[in-house]
């Protein structure tokens, strides 16, 4: 029993931990299926942290604070887009710029306001968004009921009523035995933003693949005379693709400052906008080896956690720096072909310039 | 004549200090299929590229169906009826057909319906064109020809009724080119306008209805294809004689310095361009090898300087072999003598950002004549520059200023003082004198009969007829990746324009 819980302990973490580098690796998806080049990714999750964090614990509302995250890593986006689209700028010097930019001013601002060397306040609850654990649902079920009192009372008592079916199928679920607590654990305990990610992977993959936008943006990237010359905005169509890839790494960073830690600390991502780089290589640019990939990394990431200090039975000891550096050596690995090939959007990194 | 299907009145178009298109007027008959020939850079591509809204005339008037025409995007072009099919190919490689036709005139903002919808159009225009292609398939594993009919289809299926084809045998292999004549009938006789572009004259004669000829910016002539000739078209396409032809002596042909056997070379989309070639080169001759652009000489000169590999053959320098389908490189070439000044100056020859002296040298940099131990010696390369600077009348004769901002035919002239003052046995030149001015035109081509009256052998690919008649010895023309024909320095310009032309004709040798 006690290693069934350690495995599903190290599951539950893997999700997540792999959360943040999903959201980012789709975010960098969006943008580079559209030939945009994103290692700001880093930095724009940086800034939705930051920003999230800070307009959360002013206004004392978690969806406040998320939507100020969002806002925030959007307009780092168009700076991206303004200097490699508009301009037709280096795509990669543009990123890095961001991602300095973005670890200098939260430190900074965060310094100004709130005078706690950089860090955000500490969010109390109803300032960050708070798990969906088990009791939390067998409560809801219990104290529910329909009121009319007030036109707020009367819209909780209908999204109460639309989350009510829902609520009794988990519930129960969560009380089956044996089955019960593992499913509580895994599937039920997290904040919505975690459904949120891994809703967006089916999603992602339905917008690219079923959508008209996503014909169009996979198309730009691969090549965008064809685009221009079928009537289309080439640079529209990019710009497009960053807001959603601003939208999402906003979220990541929400993710980051509002769930996994109560409040922005300085450099917060921690690299982790480079691995859903790596996990995007890895995924071969499509959604659902996406989610795979960032599982798979959150997973070592977990593991590295877990393991520290206690040896693996065969190998024996490992370092936790180790395990940390897997997901750079496996993308590594891919890169040099050994599984598969991961053949990049054609036109990527490079600026559109009609030409003769 | 039928109605204009498009009218174009005094069109101008300028590129910086080029003027591309000067006060262009041309009606292009509803129905028929009309030819616009011209050599490279006379402006046929600039402007179809302004019917297609790609670019914007400075001045100058589109009527379209009778109607004047405001063409700001391609959308408006395409919205106006008009299709075009570029030379390279507006596909997205890695998509199927289906998507690729789609892109752009989707239905709405599900894709569902759209394909749908272009299933069975397709199948319409299967059924009425004769345009068979499977809808599933990904475009890179199709064929070039079945590539080029997606194009079409693309075109198509937007409702065009007047097609633009921009050199679209260019890649195709003679049975799909004939393949795409039959479709273009085809599509004239469903009452559609074709209008195509080409430089290839027998083409023109072959399936247009009328053809109007440009040249260096300006409309020369349009004239019924049934009541014209080739010699006449070619004529109007070169233009007047602008070309002193250089005085040279008798040549005086030694050892074979060069020998090429049965070269074949693919470009990089895998089609043949230089077909089984044989000839020799020896010392003290100049060959040249005419032409119409595209017939494969690009290829054979970069394969014979070592920049692309050669699918099959033996080439010997000087008595030995070297290996171009595999280890040659253009340095190992260098060594043994052999000098290439390259075709295009710009991305070949030349460092355009480097100082004049940087590329006076370029390549030859690791020679111990310009090193100091593991540097640069400065001081001889400024004297080497110099040098050359002054023999070759290279102005301004400023060492040290940028290349780009010499004329073109100056940065021709850092290329071949930077060559023939090497000293090679063997010289390769491509164009040599594309984008040059008249005078330094006489300059190099002097330059060129020195060195083979020191006894150097030449090899000369240009596809300026004057320029081949007035420096060969020998002419070698190529068609369509073989050589057709070898003529004497005294050959007609008639003579060659119909071997280049591709039309066989046993002329007395």
């Amino acid at each position: 029993m006690d290693t069934l819980n350690a495995i599903v302990q190290v599951l539950d973490s893997t999700i997540r931990l792999s959360v943040p580098l999903l959201l980012a690796c789709l975010a960098g998806l969006y943008s580079e299926r559209s030939g945009i080049f994103d290692i700001g990714l880093e930095g724009k999750m940086l800034v939705g942290a930051f920003a999230g964090a800070a307009a959360a614990s002013v206004f004392h509302s978690a969806f406040i604070g998320l939507g100020m995250a969002i806002l925030i890593s959007v307009a780092f986006a168009m700076v991206h887009g303004f200097a490699s689209i508009t301009h037709r700028g280096n795509q990669i010097v543009s990123g890095v710029a961001i991602n300095f930019i973005a670890a200098g001013s939260t430190i900074i601002l965060g310094q100004a306001w709130f005078q706690q060397g950089g860090r955000t306040p500490a969010l109390q609850p109803g300032e960050r968004f708070e798990s969906i654990t088990a009791d939390v649902i067998s409560n809801f079920l219990a104290t529910y009921s329909f009121s009319t009192a007030s036109v707020a009372d009367l819209l909780v008592s209908i999204r109460g009523l639309i989350l009510y079916l829902p609520a009794l199928l988990f519930d129960a679920l969560a009380r089956i035995p044996g089955f019960g607590p593992i499913f509580a654990e895994l599937v039920l305990g997290h904040s919505v933003l975690v459904y949120f990610a891994f809703a967006m992977v089916p999603f992602t993959w339905w917008v690219l693949f079923r959508t008209r936008f996503g014909l169009r943006l996979r198309a730009v990237g691969e090549n965008p005379a064809a685009v221009d010359t079928a009537g289309i905005s080439v640079t529209w169509l990019r710009y497009r693709a960053l807001i959603c890839t601003g939208i999402l790494t906003g979220v990541a960073g929400a993710y980051l400052s509002m769930v996994q830690n109560g409040g922005f600390v300085k450099d917060m991502t921690a690299g982790k906008g480079y691995i859903a780089l790596a996990a995007l290589i890895f995924a071969k640019w499509k959604p659902v080896n996406a989610m795979f990939a960032c599982l798979l990394f959150g997973f070592l990431d977990a593991a590295s956690i877990r393991l520290q200090g206690s040896p693996l039975p065969v190998i024996g000891k490992v370092p936790a720096q180790f395990m940390q550096a897997l997901p750079y050596v496996l993308t590594v690995i891919l890169l040099a072909g050994f599984i598969g090939k991961a053949i990049p959007p054609r036109a990527g990194g490079v600026p559109y310039v009609k030409e003769r | 004549m039928a109605q204009a299907a498009i009218e174009l009145v005094g069109i101008n178009k300028s590129f910086g200090a080029v003027r591309a298109n000067r006060d262009i007027n041309l009606e292009i008959a509803r129905g028929t299929i009309h030819g616009i020939v011209g050599e490279n850079g006379a402006g046929k591509s600039t402007l179809m590229s302004i019917l297609y809204g790609f670019y914007q005339a400075d001045s100058g008037e589109i009527r379209v169906g009778g109607k004047p025409a405001s063409i700001k995007t391609s959308n408006d072009a395409i919205a106006l009826g008009i299709g075009m099919v570029h030379q390279h190919f507006m596909l997205v490689d890695n998509f199927t057909v289906l998507e690729n036709i789609i892109l752009g005139a989707e239905t709405n903002a599900l894709l569902k319906s759209s394909i749908a919808k272009a299933r069975s159009e397709l199948d319409r225009l299967e059924r009425e064109y004769g345009l068979e292609v499977d809808p599933d398939a990904i475009i890179e594993e199709l064929p070039v020809g079945l590539q080029q009919r997606v194009e079409i289809l693309k075109a198509l299926y937007r409702g065009a009724e007047i097609l633009i084809l921009d050199e679209p045998t260019g890649v195709l292999t003679p049975a799909e080119a004939d393949h795409l004549f039959r479709i273009l009938r085809q599509l004239k006789e469903q009452g559609k306008t074709v209008v195509l572009i080409t430089h290839k004259l027998r083409e023109i004669m072959a399936i247009t209805d009328t053809v109007s000829v440009m040249r260096q910016g300006t409309m020369v002539a349009t004239r019924e294809t049934s009541k014209t000739t080739v010699e006449e078209l070619a004529e109007l396409m070169v233009g007047r004689r602008v070309l002193l032809r250089v005085e040279k002596g008798e040549a005086a042909a030694g050892a074979v310095k060069l020998a090429v056997k049965n070269l074949t070379v693919k470009d990089s989309r895998g089609v043949t361009m230089v077909d089984d070639i044989s000839f020799d080169l020896r010392a003290g001759e100049i060959v040249g090898i005419a032409g119409v652009a595209g017939n494969g000489q690009s290829e054979l000169l970069e394969a014979i300087s070592g920049i692309r590999r050669a699918v099959s053959g033996s080439v010997m320098l000087d008595g030995k072999p070297i290996d171009l389908t595999g280890a040659a490189d253009p340095g190992e070439l260098r060594d043994r003598g052999l000098a290439h000044v390259p075709e295009d100056r710009h991305h070949v020859g030349l460092v355009l950002a480097f100082e004049e002296n940087e590329n006076s040298i370029l390549g030859y940099h690791d020679d111990p004549r310009y090193l100091k131990g593991p540097f640069l010696n400065i001081d001889a390369i400024m004297a080497d520059a110099t040098d050359k600077i002054e023999k070759y009348d290279i102005r301004p004769g400023n060492p040290r200023l940028k290349t780009a901002n010499f004329s073109g035919g100056n940065q021709q002239k850092i290329v071949l003082a930077r060559e023939i003052e090497q000293d090679p046995g063997v010289l390769i030149v491509g164009q040599p004198t594309r984008g040059v001015d008249v005078g330094a035109i006489e300059f190099i081509h002097k330059r060129l009969i020195a060195m083979r009256d020191q006894g150097k052998a030449v090899l000369v690919v240009s596809v300026e007829l004057d320029e081949i008649r007035s420096l060969s010895d020998r002419i070698l023309v190529m068609f369509a990746g073989r050589i057709v024909g070898e003529r004497g320095p005294d050959a007609t310009e008639g003579e060659l324009g119909l071997l280049m032309a591709g039309i066989e004709q046993e002329a007395a040798a």
